[in-house]
């Protein structure tokens, strides 16, 4: 699973005739080997646009910079930096490279700028939008190598580190400060400090420590041009002029390389809790969260909510049978409270599960007696975005929607797609079915499209019907995943003509010749 | 006829098995302040045996009571337990007293005296003390036949079969009830408490009692000298060919 780092497969490819064969990372209910096809192949109206192309030189130049190791052409090495990890994507890089450090960085941004070289920077690809891989034959730059971490005040909470640096790695180092990081997601364990900024990812507790624009206080970012813009000097309030790191948080790499992270670390909870609980339908989880929000108010840190069917496939996934809760719901909440008392905790979440239990909200729940249970509860949750690929890969789609709305979605598009008869139990149906879950409590559903295989025909059902109905509630086409190059042409149903034209204007005035990430995101 | 089944399991309060400990800065000790404490695994795995051994045979169960012996805390797993399905509960409180295995296995006998259980379910050892003893003593004071390590239970009336983990693979033996049995971790797999048994568990009976109550003296023979961190395993080495392996092994006069 993606989430600790010593349980990361490494994939290798075979070379079988002229195709090849790469073996993949999830092994679900059918061992499958099957190649991915290149992007440039799947979207055959794809231009490449007129950069130059890598030349031997070029290849010299990079090794002046970097040691010999980090610069990488071997094919088999490559692949696992050219597809993305839903393997729906994969980019013909010739080449990558793994500074070690800003300098390097900025050494290379500068001569990719100056020969108009296109440039992915990559941190740990665990990206959903098809955003941290290459199109064409982009350089990838890598920050895996670029992993220090470089100072915590342990008065202030505030860490500085290497964009590189795991995000997993970054909690850990905090937890034995008795510190946490602000952000927790199921790819923890390969995940980058960098690129979570650089998508501006929400996470699991967005709802307790609120977004990366808020807890980020500065930033090392290598510009398209190779200069270094630094902030890191980090004060919590300085208001002195425009504030431009929130431009690079979320920009995707589109604006520059981030080399550095200054975070504000809130202090780790002593106390900590989950309530694993069985309510009767989507209205009752909309009302449970109202309710826990009312008395557990400041405990709360994480309110998930997940569907039947989400649960089926994790446990396919995950291979067990035992659910923790015995018999069947329709809709799961998962609640997390976090606090510096345990007394004050228990009593607070034991009066609200009482009450929610005696008003019909919750019809069955279990309660985390250790952590190793509470980590096993987690796992119904953060497993279920891998568990949704086990039967060949999936579309996935992360949609901001008023909360009344919210789950009408996942019936429309599992309605829709029966209309079109793609949708079925058995292998000639290109869809399994359309699961729902996600952050309830910021209003972010995720919408899986667990899928056989990748068709046109599905691509063409779901899109653009899936925007539009979201266009229609007036909500976000992306909550959270960003637009990468999946979303690229569909920003238009969440912002307006005006709002793309001054980002476009940004981007122009800062990447002219348009080489950090590009066919992606504007 | 056989006679009803008085289950008894003791269960202990332990630093949370997935927290790693630290040690104290006189070094007599590990640190407890700020640290998550659950019930012992091994002892989860104990009040799940015996509610499973209730389920699987119907009315063949008279009673089911946990004991704790810790610090006033130690009600917190017993409210598990209750919660699991244990019918009512006993907590000696001992403060924040060490007890060694030989007196915890005195409190017990007392407890069983009082309980008339006939059957007690233990872990097979604490996760702090890793002590192993407990389940042992307790039976050579009682003057039971015991069955340690055990990975699968089977009641039949009075004849109990139990499997044990040994080193050679499993060993099966049977017993006549009065029998002690301490849990190995393949045992089973204990359930989540629901909600709805914590409420209901919440009216069960908790007893407190004090080991001068039971009369029994807690008498410790075992002084801790030093706890100490083991010595940190050094960075390895990588070797460039066979010939430089083989020379550094005999350097090291591992060849």
């Amino acid at each position: 699973m993606l989430r600790t780092v010593s349980s990361h497969i490494f994939r290798s490819a075979r070379v079988v005739g002229s195709h090849r064969v790469a073996i993949p990372r999830v092994v679900g209910p059918r061992i499958f080997a099957r190649a991915v096809q290149l992007t440039s192949e799947t979207y055959p109206n794809l231009q490449r646009t007129a950069f130059a192309k890598l030349t031997e030189e070029d290849i010299a130049h990079f090794k002046t910079i970097l040691a010999d190791s980090a610069v990488i052409q071997d094919t088999d090495m490559l692949l696992s930096y050219n597809e993305d990890q839903m393997r729906k994507y994969r980019g013909q890089s010739r080449l990558v490279l793994k500074p070690k450090t800003t300098a390097q960085v900025a050494q290379i941004v500068a001569h990719c700028n100056a020969r108009a070289l296109a440039l992915v920077p990559q941190g740990g690809n665990t990206g959903l939008v098809g955003g941290s891989v290459p199109v064409f034959d982009e350089i990838v730059l890598s920050l895996a190598s670029l992993n220090n971490i470089r100072a915590f005040d342990e008065v202030s909470g505030i860490l500085t580190c290497d964009a590189g640096v795991v995000l997993e790695n970054a909690d850990n180092y905090l937890a034995e400060r008795g510190y946490i990081f602000p952000l927790d997601l199921g790819a923890k364990g390969s995940c980058h400090v960098g690129g979570t900024v650089a998508t501006n990812a929400g996470g699991l507790r967005l709802l307790r420590y609120g977004s990366l624009h808020g807890t980020v206080l500065g930033l090392e970012v290598v510009l398209p041009d190779g200069t270094v813009y630094n902030s890191l000097h980090a004060l919590r309030k300085d208001n002195t002029g425009y504030d431009i790191k929130q431009l690079f948080i979320g920009s995707e790499g589109t604006l520059g390389v981030i080399t550095g992270v200054s975070i504000l670390c809130p202090a780790r909870p002593k106390a900590k809790n989950i309530a694993f609980l069985g309510v009767p339908s989507y209205e009752a989880v909309l009302q449970t969260f109202a309710h826990a929000r009312g008395e557990l108010s400041e405990i709360l840190s994480a309110f998930e909510f997940m569907d039947r069917r989400s649960q089926v496939l994790c446990g396919e996934f995950l291979k067990t049978d035992a659910h923790p809760l015995e018999d069947e719901h329709p809709f799961y909440v998962l609640i997390e409270t976090s606090g510096s008392n345990k007394e004050h905790d228990d009593e607070k979440l034991e009066a609200f599960l009482e009450s929610a239990m005696e008003e019909g909200l919750v019809d069955d729940g279990v309660l985390a007696q250790d952590e190793t249970q509470l980590r096993n509860l987690w796992e119904w949750r953060e497993g279920i975005s891998e568990a949704s690929q086990i039967y060949g890969g999936v579309y996935k789609y992360d949609v901001s929607l008023p909360l009344p709305e919210l789950y009408g979605l996942v019936d429309a598009v599992n309605e829709r797609l029966a209309e079109h008869g793609l949708i079925g139990e058995t292998d000639e149906f290109p869809v399994k079915e359309a699961v729902g879950y996600g952050h309830v409590g910021d209003g972010n559903l995720h919408l899986n499209v667990a899928v056989r295989r990748y068709t046109k025909e599905v691509e063409k059902c779901l899109e653009p019907f899936v925007y539009e109905w979201i266009a229609e509630k007036k909500g976000s086409i992306s909550a959270e995943h960003g637009l990468g190059f999946q979303k690229k042409n569909y920003i238009g149903y969440s912002k307006s003509e005006l709002e793309i034209l001054l980002m476009k204007q940004i981007k122009g005035q800062y990447d002219p010749k348009g080489i950090m990430n590009p066919y992606k995101y504007i | 006829m056989s006679s009803k089944l008085k289950i008894l399991v003791p269960v202990k309060r332990v630093i949370d098995y997935a927290i790693k400990p630290r040690i104290n800065k006189t070094q007599t000790g590990v640190q407890k302040t700020g640290v998550k404490f659950s019930i012992n695994p091994f002892c989860d795995i104990a009040v799940e045996e015996a509610v499973r051994i209730r389920e699987a045979n119907k009315g063949a169960v008279e009673s089911i009571h946990a004991v704790s012996i810790g610090p006033t805390k130690a009600q917190d797993v017993l409210r598990t337990s209750l919660a699991k399905g244990v019918d009512s509960s006993t907590l000696i409180d001992v403060g924040d007293a060490e007890v060694e295995p030989l007196v915890v296995a005195k409190l017990l006998r007392k407890i069983v005296e009082r309980q008339q259980s006939n059957l007690i379910i233990l872990g097979k050892q604490a996760i702090d003390d890793d002590s192993n003893q407990t389940g042992q003593m307790l039976a050579g004071l009682l003057g039971w036949p015991q069955a340690t390590n055990a990975s699968k239970v089977v009641v039949q009336g009075d004849v109990v079969t139990v499997t044990r983990e040994v080193d050679g693979g499993a060993e099966t033996i049977s017993a006549q009830l009065p029998l002690i049995i301490t849990t190995d971790l393949r045992l089973n797999e204990p359930r989540y408490a629901t909600l709805p048994n914590m409420m209901k568990a919440k009216k069960k009976p908790l007893e407190k009692l004090t080991a001068a109550d039971l009369e029994v003296e807690i008498q410790n023979r075992l002084e801790i000298l030093k706890v100490e961190e083991p010595a940190a395993r050094s960075a390895g080495v990588k070797v460039a060919n066979v010939d430089e392996l083989i020379a550094k092994l005999q350097a090291a006069k591992a060849l």
